[in-house]
């Protein structure tokens, strides 16, 4: 609040709150602090990954797309995408947008 | 899509500041050159981003969205939100005024009590003239069951001359502090008083008992016999003065509260400034209020319009005086301007012009309940009974009607969260209904708050501690 000086109290309530919400709002509109991840995810009692709760995809991450980069680069995890650790380190260097061009992450034959 | 500067007031201060008062949200900003520049550019609805590239400021992006975001630009045609109609009724009462008599001594010739604009039918059967102890006893009773949860009540006693009805004032005072204590209550007292009666055993039980005292005086000797004379036509000043000094010099040594002086302006009173100088330089008031008087045209003594400007003007010139005290660290007596600094750095925002009927209510000398003191005796006012309580039904329907919200002759005026269309019986006097707002005096009360608030700006631009004295929790 450069330009504006709140002075009465009742100015200096609203713009407490403005200063409140403008700080609220950064969060959304930078990208968001890296997750903490423990050491292999399953520990983490999300409802799965591949599907959610109720059997279907809707409370997936969204874009469910991120799955793959999560289970891929962050987090290991065998059971639903190509081990990036040691056997396919390059599974996804054809897809540079994941929201966009996650078709063209190929299956692999392990 | 087009935005535009809310309703407000602009004031600057001695050093060219701009500083805006909002009326939606009564908050008061100092704005710099740039957002100055910007809450003028949409005075009328204008779009953004052409009033930002013929501005062609960098920094105007910046400001703009200070203003927005203060609530002081806003999108055109916004709808404010909607304010709760009430505060949840019953509302807890504060403050009882007891007119313990409706019988005065003096015969003041502009009286609305007893003059042309009294509210009782003329046929009507007078009340009792002097409240009993009995009802004075019931009406703390009422006062201290209908609270609430409130810690800290006032009862203050009124007239007519209060004081001739001093016995009861001894009664309802030793009744009230010993149900204080065993409600665990406190309970202040004050008095408005024309102080003739004020003998050392009078002024020696209310300082003993820290009264708010304040006394109805319209200055030195020339000023008071004008109006406030005995029916013989006779001046009071001569019996006032004394007793006053009195009164002034036992309080002051007993430490009791300030002692406030309340003038009533007519047409012809004389200079504001030299009557604030007399009442406290002189006889030792602490605080001085000036109250226009209140008659319904045509009365003589009423103020015409040109009279208003005047008081304006003789405002100013005391404004003027309060400011250099305040800018020196001294305090200043000046009633009017205080109340209003208070009401202006709290952000004070009303939906009804007082707490009539609110947090406060009058008492007939039989006990009826009205709005405030001024309305007592009125049966169309009526709001009930200290022996029965108030009729609720009756106090909604009124309070609803107030709102501000229905006075739609205040949604253009950026006074409206002070004033709030102003006093009930003023309105009632003046215009037939209680419930409708004061037109005849707008610009005096306009004048009056422009006043406050360039007093606020330069204050504020010298010493913002000043203000620390009218804080609220």
């Amino acid at each position: 609040m450069t330009h504006v000086r709140p002075l009465n109290q009742k100015a200096r309530r609203i713009a407490a709150l403005v200063v409140e919400q403008r700080g609220a709002l950064m969060p959304l509109t930078q990208d968001p602090p890296p997750t903490e991840y423990p050491y292999g995810c399953t520990t983490v009692f999300a409802p799965g990954w591949e599907v959610d709760s109720s059997g279907g995809v809707h409370g997936l991450c969204q874009p469910i797309e991120r799955d793959l980069y999560d289970c891929y680069h962050t987090c290991y995890w065998p059971a639903q995408v190509p081990d990036g650790v040691t056997n396919f380190p390059k599974w996804t260097a054809s897809c540079g947008a994941p929201v966009q061009d996650w078709k063209s992450i190929d299956l692999v034959f392990p | 899509m087009k935005l535009r500067t809310g309703l407000h007031h602009r004031v600057t201060d001695d050093r060219g500041n701009a500083y805006l008062y909002l009326t939606d949200s009564a908050a008061i900003h100092a704005v710099d050159a740039l957002a100055d520049r910007l809450a003028a550019a949409f005075l009328e609805p204008a779009d953004p981003v052409t009033v930002l590239r013929e501005l062609g400021e960098p920094e105007a992006e910046a400001a703009l969205r200070d203003l927005i975001d203060l609530g002081i630009v806003r999108p055109d045609g916004e709808t404010s939100p909607p304010r709760a109609a009430l505060p949840p009724m019953p509302f807890p009462l504060a403050t009882l005024v007891l007119n313990v008599t409706n019988k005065c001594n003096l015969s003041c010739t502009y009286c609305y009590e007893y003059g042309a604009d009294k509210l009782t039918a003329a046929n009507a059967p007078a009340g009792r003239a002097m409240m009993l102890p009995e009802t004075a006893k019931q009406s703390i009773d009422f006062l201290i069951r209908s609270s609430g949860e409130r810690s800290v009540l006032t009862i203050t006693f009124f007239g007519g001359e209060t004081l001739l009805n001093f016995q009861t004032i001894i009664a309802a005072v030793d009744y009230a502090e010993a149900e204080a204590l065993r409600h665990q209550k406190r309970i202040h007292f004050s008095l408005t008083t024309n102080a003739t009666l004020l003998t050392d055993e009078v002024i020696k039980f209310l300082v003993a008992h820290r009264f708010g005292i304040t006394i109805s005086i319209d200055g030195d000797e020339k000023e008071q016999d004008r109006h406030r004379r005995y029916k013989s036509g006779k001046g009071s000043f001569a019996d006032i003065e004394p007793r006053i000094r009195t009164l002034i010099a036992t309080n002051r040594r007993e430490r009791g509260r300030p002692i406030g002086a309340r003038v009533t302006l007519t047409h012809d009173a004389g200079s504001v400034l030299d009557t604030y100088r007399y009442l406290t330089d002189d006889l030792g008031f602490e605080e001085v209020g000036f109250a226009p008087v209140t008659a319904a045209p045509g009365r003589g003594y009423e103020l015409s319009p040109g009279a208003y400007d005047r008081m304006l003007s003789e405002f100013a010139t005391l404004t003027e005086d309060f400011v250099t005290a305040a800018i020196a660290g001294r305090a200043h007596g000046f009633a009017n301007l205080n109340d209003l600094l208070r009401e202006l750095h709290q952000g004070i925002q009303k939906a009804h012009p007082c707490g009539a009927g609110l947090g406060l209510l009058g008492v007939s000398t039989e006990g009826e309940l009205a709005l405030c003191h001024r309305f007592v005796e009125s049966k169309s006012h009526a709001v009930g009974t200290v022996q029965k309580g108030v009729d609720e039904s009756i106090r909604t329907a009124f309070l609803e009607q107030a709102h501000i919200d229905r006075k739609t002759d205040c949604k253009t005026c950026f006074a409206r969260p002070l004033c709030a269309g102003g006093c009930y019986h003023e309105a009632h006097v003046r215009h037939g209904d209680a419930r409708k707002a004061n037109l005849h005096a707008c610009d005096w009360i306009r004048g009056h708050v422009d006043q406050g608030l360039k007093a606020y700006a330069r204050i504020m631009a010298h010493d913002p501690k000043f203000f620390a004295r009218y804080e609220s929790q």
